[in-house]
């Protein structure tokens, strides 16, 4: 096993075990559902409005070559200055070259997976830049020099006591249990740093092409403070997220919310189509959209693996996976954690490193289940399994299923099998739930029934 | 009608009275009853773990025996939605894709045979516990099948049905993922399990023994208070 | 070759290969009409949307105020003010907003280009008329063009938003056409749908008004 897989092991266990932070994402993710469902039922109908928007992703896709160029086109109509990034290094370097040519020091960021994903924070700091986090949950988990726990609730495996720990030791505020306290803290603190910003760097949930639009969506207004007051304005955005029209954003919006934040439409639903223009009061001077690739066209050039371009990151995926309910998003030590990061993640990072992700599943289908783009997960979580079977067998996996294989298509042998089982758990006791045990793997926390004195085959024969 | 009859490894080693109990249950309703002797099992276990060229050897086989078959029966959402719905997946584009058709198409799991295909619901079954049902995800989400175990529990005398919080959360079974994942798998299983037993009940019923296994194994190293039982032993019983 | 050669080389050599095909809407599907069937009802009649988008509107905790002139408008505001205790008010340039303003008796900050942040961050309240409400999920539509601004909906702790009868479509694809419509070629660097006043549950998912923008959104439609 390689160190990625031993470390994903390693730390699955230890959240495992945190049975408290299980019990609070746990809950969170309950009531998350109870919410959610509610919203879900003032749709006409749901199931259909799913369909659409599956449809309305896949088209968007099909034509993705236009689309993309198409907004391209309308972006710099509309004044911004379009990038393209086909990896996280070139990403880097393109935020990295604005702000220096404008002498920048303080950049604000709203909520940004793609920025987490090609580890823009890191790099900036590197260079001597000071990146602030805005979004409540971000700014949390910045101060603990820590990955987002999830897609949409990042800082949901903290109690408020942690975080009012945190803030007092971080920036030396009283302590408190209240959240609303401690939401008023991190408003202080934050609404300096707009204004102070020289930049303001956001992700983005659609890019629409005939109008050259970006669409972001949030709850909390830090991402119109993040667009609205420094005067360069960038927003970094993976290619999959083009959609052809603006009227699509009426089911996409409503849909995002409800599967994702459990509400019928979120706080702020904002498109920008470029910098401030002619008689507008204020708005950033400059616009930079960045159109990021990074692995994204390896998954579209899988006629199969590319529905999952078609996620809209909601996170609803993560919510109703008891895997992640169980181990966590720290865990997955990826960017995009739950079934949607267990699917894209060992395509887009290497089946090798990242196959595991694949493997760690019961195969239930609760996520496909919820995707509002239907995706059907846990089929592609199976289809991933048969690429790192076939890329990268393991032999005696390969050779166990083999010799299982001709077994159970012999009569005799299942019949001499069942025999030698028989005398051979008579021995079990010994090494029962020890390392010597050959079904340790299971023994070690549950009990293996017993082979029946009977099996229905032999019970089958004597009745005939 | 003739009903060919499909016993999982499983079921077979470990859980033979599930099997019994089904045939008695069809000779009961005067179906005759053919079981297959071989293969012993799906293929499955190599499917899921992405060894597709080791799942076909089996998935042949057990193909093969189909084919003449009017129906087909497999007390499992698992192994059921294994034949039903993967098989077709895997021989796609093979020539067998014709056949793996033809056998999901008359494939069944069997309280899903019992309530739809043949339209029993009552099998004058009598069991005087509180019992608490478990969806196999398979059953579940790739079958659709969620009323036929529910409809048939209905029916039986004594039978108190307590649904549990969050019934439709998986146990933690998962086929290989429960030895390649233990840690994981038992912590999800003892989640499930804390969720049966508040419900008060004395039974977790399922129409999986898979997951029954998994439940089990928890249930018996724990010392928990609550027993495991697959439907058709209820509905078999008189 | 550079990244956007690059990268649209990449995705043309991608989609040679076509989809799986899916369980998907066909091709002839008309994709507004289905919109319109999956969405949230919103009733035939104004009475009714307008119903609707108090429910929804109060719901997220916005407060909503249907009265028949800019006299009771006045009236409720100086009642805020005085409850709020308010200092100074934000506002753009706009007939409706500013003969509102004139009566508060407060300073008024009327934003344009080049305003003083510092001052504008003082301000206690920001008034401002909105592109539309929208019935189906009670959000209100503004846009750099002509409400204002950027920040003027998100700076100051309270925003207070004046709409008329008129300007209540009944869904979320009614106001985007009116978007569309109203801005055809010219779209302004901003239109935001804001649903209630800026909020987070990201600790412990306990709602908190106010995150980053106003604590409090009010709503008057005449």
């Amino acid at each position: 096993m390689n160190a990625i897989a031993l470390e994903f092991k390693k730390n699955a266990v230890r959240t495992v075990k945190d049975l408290q932070r299980r019990q609070l994402v746990k809950t969170a993710l309950g009531n998350f559902e109870i919410a959610r469902n509610d919203k879900v039922a003032r749709f006409q109908d749901w199931q259909k409005a799913r369909y659409v928007a599956a449809k309305l992703k896949w088209e968007a896709l099909e034509n993705l070559h236009a689309n993309i160029q198409r907004l391209e086109e309308n972006l710099k109509k509309n004044g911004a200055i379009v990038h393209w990034a086909a990896t996280a290094e070139e990403a880097r370097r393109i935020v990295s070259a604005i702000a220096k040519e404008k002498n920048a020091r303080l950049i604000v960021k709203s909520k940004a997976m793609t920025a987490e994903e090609i580890h823009l924070n890191e790099a900036l700091e590197k260079e001597g830049y000071e990146v602030v986090e805005t979004d409540l949950g971000e700014f949390i988990v910045q101060l603990r020099r820590e990955p987002p726990y999830h897609i949409v609730f990042p800082a949901m495996h903290l109690t408020r006591y942690e975080i009012s720990d945190l803030f007092a030791q971080k920036l030396g505020s009283q302590p408190t249990d209240k959240a609303e306290e401690l939401t008023m803290i991190a408003r202080r603190v934050l609404r300096e740093k707009y204004i102070k910003a020289d930049i303001g760097i956001t992700g983005a949930n659609f890019a629409v092409a005939d109008c050259g639009v970006i669409s972001i969506t949030e709850n909390e207004g830090n991402a119109r403070l993040t667009a609205a007051l420094p005067k360069v304005m960038i927003t970094l955005i993976g290619i999959e997220k083009v959609i052809p029209k603006l009227e699509d954003l009426a089911l996409f919006l409503p849909m995002l919310a409800t599967a994702g934040a459990a509400q019928l439409i979120s706080g702020y639903n904002t498109f920008y189509s470029g910098p401030r223009k002619n008689g507008e009061t204020d708005g950033p001077q400059e616009y930079h959209v960045i159109l990021l690739d990074n692995g994204r066209t390896e998954l579209l050039a899988d006629p199969i693996e590319r529905d999952a371009l078609r996620c809209i990151r909601c996170g609803a995926c993560l919510n109703v996976c008891p895997i992640y309910r169980t181990i966590g998003g720290h865990s997955y030590g990826t960017t995009y954690c739950g079934p949607i990061g267990a699917v894209i993640t060992p395509i887009m990072r290497g089946i090798e490193d990242w196959q595991q992700l694949s493997y760690a599943s019961s195969l239930c289908g609760a996520c496909a289940e919820i995707c509002p783009v239907k995706i059907i997960l846990h089929h592609h979580l199976l289809k991933n399994r048969k690429i790192a079977a076939t890329k990268k067998p393991v032999w005696w996996q390969k050779i166990g299923f083999k010799i299982f294989s001709k077994i159970s298509t012999c009569p005799t042998l299942w019949s001499i099998i069942t025999k030698c089982g028989r005398l051979l758990q008579k021995l079990h006791p010994l090494v029962k739930g020890s390392r010597l045990d050959p079904a340790y793997a299971w023994t070690k926390e549950r009990d293996l029934p017993p082979i029946a004195p009977q099996t229905f085959k032999e019970w089958w024969r004597s009745k005939k | 009608m003739k009903v060919t009859l499909f016993i999982p490894c499983y079921i077979d080693l470990f859980y033979p009275q599930v099997g019994i109990s089904i045939v008695k249950i069809f000779e009961r309703l005067g179906i005759e009853v053919e079981a297959l002797e071989s293969p012993a099992c799906c293929g499955q276990p190599a499917y899921n773990t992405g060894y597709h060229d080791e799942t076909k050897e089996a998935a042949i086989k057990l193909m093969e025996q189909l084919k003449d078959a009017e129906a087909v029966v497999i007390p499992s959402g698992s192994c059921g939605a294994m034949v039903k719905v993967f098989y077709p997946e895997l021989f796609e584009g093979t020539e067998y894709e014709i056949l793996s058709k033809e056998v999901s198409s008359k494939c069944y799991e069997f309280t899903a045979f019992l309530v739809n295909r043949l339209g029993v619901t009552d099998l004058k079954a009598t069991f005087p516990h509180k019992i608490t049902f478990h969806d196999g995800c398979h059953g579940l989400r790739e079958l659709n099948n969620k009323l036929p175990p529910r409809v048939l529990l209905s029916k039986v005398k004594g039978l108190e049905l307590i649904e549990m919080k969050e019934a439709e959360t998986c146990c933690g079974f998962g086929g290989t993922f429960s030895a390649k994942f233990p840690i994981i798998s038992t912590a999800m299983g003892e989640t499930k399990c804390a969720s049966a037993l508040e419900t008060g009940a004395e039974f977790i019923v399922s129409c999986d023994s898979s997951c029954i296994m998994h439940l089990q194994g928890l249930i018996t190293r724990q010392n928990k208070n609550i027993k495991t039982i697959h439907i058709a032993e209820i509905l078999a019983q008189q | 070759m550079n990244d956007r050669g690059t990268i649209l080389a990449s995705i043309q050599e991608a989609l040679k290969k076509p989809s799986v095909k899916q369980d998907i809407y066909k091709a002839e599907d008309n994709i507004s009409e289905l919109i319109k069937q999956v969405m949230p009802p919103v009733g035939e009649s104004f009475d009714e949307r307008l119903a609707l988008f108090r429910k929804n509107a109060q719901e997220l905790k916005a407060e909503f105020y249907a009265v028949n002139s800019t006299d009771e408008v006045v009236q409720t505001i100086l009642k805020i003010k005085d409850a709020e205790q308010w200092k100074s008010v934000a506002t753009h340039p706009n007939e409706l907003t500013e003969s509102i303003c004139n009566r508060i008796g407060l300073p008024i900050l009327k934003l344009t280009a080049g305003y003083d942040i510092t001052e504008f961050e003082k301000c206690s309240a920001s008034i401002t008329v909105c592109d539309c409400l929208v019935a189906q999920t009670g959000s209100v539509v503004v846009s750099s063009a002509s409400t204002g601004g950027r920040a003027i909906s998100v700076l100051p702790p309270h925003h207070i938003v004046i709409a008329k009868k008129e300007q209540l479509a009944p869904t979320m694809s009614d106001a985007i056409a009116l978007v569309r419509k109203k801005y055809n070629g010219n779209f302004p660097s901003m239109v935001s749908f804001i649903t209630g006043p800026s909020r987070t549950g990201d600790i412990e998912r306990i709602l908190v008004l106010g995150a980053h923008g106003p604590k409090r959104l009010t709503i008057f439609l005449f």
